[in-house]
């Protein structure tokens, strides 16, 4: 065999043993109770915003974020997240929360959010971005009904 | 129903030249094949006369229909959805440039564009790889033509046209109207984070760089299909030279980009759109140095062969990936999905060029040269392939982390991106960074087939010991200690670091050891000094970013309590206005803000003050505001340059209006000259009253009086203020004039005074205050890295005109012999 070809062949072993690692490494995308089972070990969480909990922030200090999120399953923890509140978490639809369990909450690290207005491609944003009401300032001479 | 004010001309030529560019993409690749496969000689200058008439059409309908576009946007037609859902009538004339290419159709249509105007050089230049080349050509563009044909196959909708009306394509009761158009005022607006001026330079550059990778693999197919397996190599050298020039600048552009005005912390963050346009680059890189190897040993023309098709197989993939909605979640700046057809349309067009290339490829195999005597491993080819081997699987290993959505999808599983996206490919790249330094810095200086050992020492020696020197006063006293992540990253760092600067200087060198100072000749060294200074540029700027902003010593926030689980004091700093904060070697004050006259756009302005006295800036990061009721902001950040770092800083945060209403009350408390009251913040000393004689009758009435308390206010951070409530009587009213302490947000009322005692109303708000919370980074060397970039291409580009002048006096050469052969 010739050395290039050994070259290869190791390097090739390589990248794929990198690949393979990687996604073992990887977090996997779990449900609260399972996050649970693991405390410590970096998950990805799916949840949505509890609105019957309070969000706790304060403006004076924007290192400190804390809210409670429930699953599909209905399981809920309490998410603390050291950084300033993104501004439409109240909004949101969906999150997924990278972070890990912490005790008795969910150490979060970063907050990804599903938003309804998130992307005006939509075509339902394009709608609801039209003029609906016929008697905007500009038009209110019109007054036609139909 | 007829509908009024609507301006339909500008669409209906659309249309037509959509359709036109399509037919004419289309006879062009019919008569460019037919030119191809044609034995004789008049049917194949006929075919081709053909082929070039359809192709010119082609070219001519592509400019129209973005001639269309930008008119349509400049001249906010509002009825075209293209015009209503990117543009606004605020936009400033570069913006609405950037508008044309903000849409999917867009910018595959400046895609499709950039390969006319290649197309067009080829035609000019190429000869006898014209027909070859242009079909391939001339086919990708029947595939991008139907991206934006938007027209019905079987039932199926083919691609999304931009002419398309608002009015069809929406519902809503306005448009039951005949002059609905008249209350579309203004429409959607250019997405607030792309209104920068990279958009308007980016785009263009990054899609020249995707169109040019088509031309080194149209090349390769062209010498697969006419069985001239070498000879495409001389042609393909430059357009290859070109295209790595050109995306590599489009790619670093897009991290200038990131850099000055989104909010990544950074200039790259290992994001889908930004590793799907790095790894084509990565391979194109590759192919380059292998297609060396063969023009100087003939070996490696297959890989080279390879390596041009994955790169143009990589651009479509990316494309594929990017846009088609597929990573979900994981981009911040994918493209929505336009739903399945897309996706299928894009997987045809993969299949319809990629697989006849490999078919081909497979098919031709064993008559494609291949030498099967081993290399020497003194030879330069010998590490020029493993360099080429390590870029491309790095590239490999790179898409590979990116596709993990698309695996997920296919296979069902539940994979999610790693907690600290960015440390899981710096953990492994930094050691792809080593191999390909080292190997920069040492093989220019390898001969090809065989070194002589002695010679190479002799040459390589001074350039080593430069770069050892420099490279110990870089590690002893540059301060490179990475450690959050281990001694062990840390230590691959500093190897890779030294690797680089040895990469720096060797090739720097080199162009006086090796090319006796002749720049003209150097364009590979210069590159690779180029690409060595990115290098470093990159392991610095990374390991040393520091943040600035630690929240230590605010005023709202007492140490420590920024994060009371891990004692990290948290990364953003509150700053009231008017009022300088500790930050590092910094006093920082927020001074000002202002909007923009016609968007919601704020420029906060922050001054920088060093603490000795002997730096002083203001910085204006900016952000859009609650904009267009999307409640929240979106920050671009500003930055300080100075020759060896930047002092970069950007908004996170503001004061939400609605909870500034002031609800809190005043609370009373009874005290005598001398008391102490405490607050959250501090604590207050009522030092004197004074009262004023000889009021003014008419205001104040008999028996009137005005006091006025004098009050020091010590706050937690030693910083003192003072305060002077008043009080007057005046015809029986008691009226207070209450003292306001801004920055301690502190209000301060007397509601009653006797003698040396009083009643003092004190009340702490927020309502009074305005302040910004902000990140602010030091980022070192940056520069090296932006100037590596620009050297970089500056090689390529050299290197490329040299390769174009070797091919004309060759080509001269064979007309004289020629010319010489027919006389003689």
């Amino acid at each position: 065999m010739k050395k290039i070809q050994i070259v290869l062949l190791v390097l090739i072993a390589v990248s794929i043993a990198v690949l393979i690692s990687f996604l073992k490494a990887s977090p996997t995308y779990d449900t609260v109770d399972i996050a649970k089972s693991k405390p410590g070990k970096s998950v990805s969480l799916i949840a949505k915003l509890d609105r019957s909990q309070p969000v706790e922030y304060d403006y004076k200090n924007p290192n400190f974020l804390s809210f409670t999120v429930i699953d599909s399953l209905g399981g809920k923890v309490k998410v603390v997240y050291h950084n300033p509140k993104p501004d439409n978490l109240e909004h949101s639809e969906r999150l997924v929360l990278k972070g890990a369990i912490n005790g008795d909450y969910f150490e979060c690290k970063e907050i990804l959010m599903k938003c309804p207005s998130k992307y005006k491609d939509d075509k339902k944003v394009i709608e609801k971005s039209l003029p609906t009401s016929m008697l905007s300032p500009a038009s209110k001479n019109a007054e036609i009904k139909y | 129903m007829d509908y009024s004010g609507e301006r339909l001309l500008p669409g209906q030529l659309g249309h037509f030249f959509i359709i036109l560019s399509l037919v004419a993409s289309l006879a062009a690749t019919f008569a460019y094949f037919k030119a191809t496969a044609s034995k004789n000689n008049p049917e194949k200058d006929s075919w081709k006369r053909l082929a070039r008439i359809s192709f010119i059409i082609e070219a001519i309908s592509v400019t129209a229909i973005l001639g269309l576009i930008v008119y349509i946007n400049f001249n906010h037609l509002f009825e075209y959805q293209y015009a209503y859902k990117h543009t606004s009538r605020s936009l400033e004339t570069k913006y609405l440039m950037a508008c044309t290419w903000e849409g999917q159709e867009g910018s595959f249509l400046l895609w499709s564009f950039w390969h006319c105007i290649l197309g067009l050089v080829v035609i000019k230049t190429s000869r006898q790889w014209e027909t070859p080349v242009m079909t391939i050509v001339s086919l990708t563009q029947v595939f991008l033509a139907t991206l934006v044909a938007g027209l019905y196959f079987f039932g199926e909708k083919v691609g999304s046209n931009p002419f398309v009306l608002l009015r069809n394509e929406t519902a809503g009761p306005l448009f039951s109207r005949a002059d609905y158009l008249s209350f579309i005022k203004d429409g959607n607006d250019l997405n607030p984070l792309l209104q920068n001026y990279w958009m308007t330079i980016h785009p263009p550059v990054l899609f020249l760089g995707f169109a040019s990778t088509l031309f080194p693999f149209a090349f390769a197919f062209a010498g697969l299909w006419t069985k001239k397996y070498g000879e495409w190599t001389k042609a393909a050298l430059p357009w290859a030279l070109f295209s790595a020039a050109i995306l590599g600048l489009g790619v670093m552009m897009g991290g200038m980009w990131a850099y000055e005005s989104l909010t990544f912390g950074g200039y790259w963050a290992w994001d889908p759109v930004e590793n799907a346009s790095m790894v084509p680059w990565l391979t194109l890189v590759a192919g380059i140095h292998t297609l060396l190897i063969y023009k100087h040993t003939g070996r490696a023309l297959k890989p080279t062969f390879l390596f041009f098709i994955f790169c143009f197989g990589l651009i479509l993939y990316s494309t594929f990936l990017t846009r088609t909605g597929i990573l979900g979640d994981t981009s911040v700046h994918a493209f929505t999905g336009e739903g399945n057809s897309l996706k299928i349309h894009l997987l045809i067009f993969m299949a319809a060029t990629l697989i006849p290339a490999l078919v081909l490829f497979f098919t031709n195999n064993k008559y494609i040269p291949s030498i099967q005597q081993e290399e020497s491993s003194s030879s330069r080819e010998f590490w020029m392939f493993i360099g080429s081997l390590v870029l491309f699987l790095a590239g490999i290993v790179i898409i590979g982390k990116t596709s993990v959505p698309l695996f997920n999808k296919i296979f069902n599983t539940n994979i999610a991106a790693p907690e600290d996206v960015e440390f899981a490919y710096n953990r492994i790249q930094v050691f792809v960074a080593i191999v390909i330094g080292a190997l920069t810095a040492i093989v220019q200086y390898l001969k090809y087939k065989q070194t002589q050992r002695k010679l190479f020492w002799k040459k390589i020696g001074v350039p080593t010991i430069i770069a050892a020197v420099i490279a110990t006063l870089v590690l002893g006293f540059g301060n490179i200690n990475y450690n959050d992540k281990g001694i062990g990253f840390l230590a691959a760092i500093w190897v890779a670091l030294v690797a680089a600067i040895y990469a720096a200087i060797a090739n720097l060198l080199y162009i006086w050891i090796g090319m006796k100072g002749k720049l003209k000749l150097s364009g590979a060294s210069i590159t690779h000094f180029g690409f060595a200074l990115m290098l470093v540029g990159i392991l610095i700027s990374s390991s040393k970013k520091e943040v600035l902003s630690h929240n230590t010593s605010g005023i709202f926030v007492p140490l420590g309590e920024g994060n009371k689980i891990t004692g990290d004091p948290g990364d953003n700093l509150t700053l009231v206005k008017g009022v300088p904060m500790d930050m590092g070697k910094y006093m920082v004050t927020y001074e000002s803000d202002s909007s923009h006259a016609e968007k919601p756009l704020w420029y906060y302005r922050i001054h920088f003050k060093s603490k000795d006295g002997k730096d002083e800036f203001t910085l204006t990061p900016t952000a859009f505001v609650n904009y267009k009721g999307n409640e929240g902001l979106m920050a671009s950040p500003d930055a300080r340059h100075y020759w060896d770092h930047d002092v970069y800083t950007y908004i996170t945060s503001l004061r939400n209006p609605e909870a500034a209403k002031d609800t809190t009350s005043f609370k009373s408390k009874d005290i005598k000259i001398g008391d102490t009251i405490f607050y959250s913040a501090g604590f207050m000393v009522l030092e004197k009253i004074t009262s004023r004689d000889s009021l003014p009758k008419e205001l104040f009435g008999e028996n009137g009086a005005l006091y006025e308390a004098q009050i020091k206010i010590h706050s937690k951070n030693n910083t003192s203020y003072t305060a002077m409530p008043k009080l007057a009587i005046a015809k029986g009213n008691t009226l207070p004039v209450a003292d306001t302490v801004t920055s301690e947000s502190l209000v301060l009322k007397l509601n009653s005074v006797d003698g040396n005692n009083v009643q003092l109303g004190v009340k702490e708000t927020e309502s009074i205050l305005e302040y910004v919370t902000l990140k602010a980074y030091k980022f070192p060397f940056i520069r090296v890295l932006w100037l590596g970039v620009i050297i970089m291409v500056a090689g390529f580009i050299i290197s490329m005109i040299r390769r174009n002048e070797l091919n004309r006096s060759a080509r001269q050469a064979e007309d004289l012999n020629f010319s010489k052969q027919q006389n003689g």
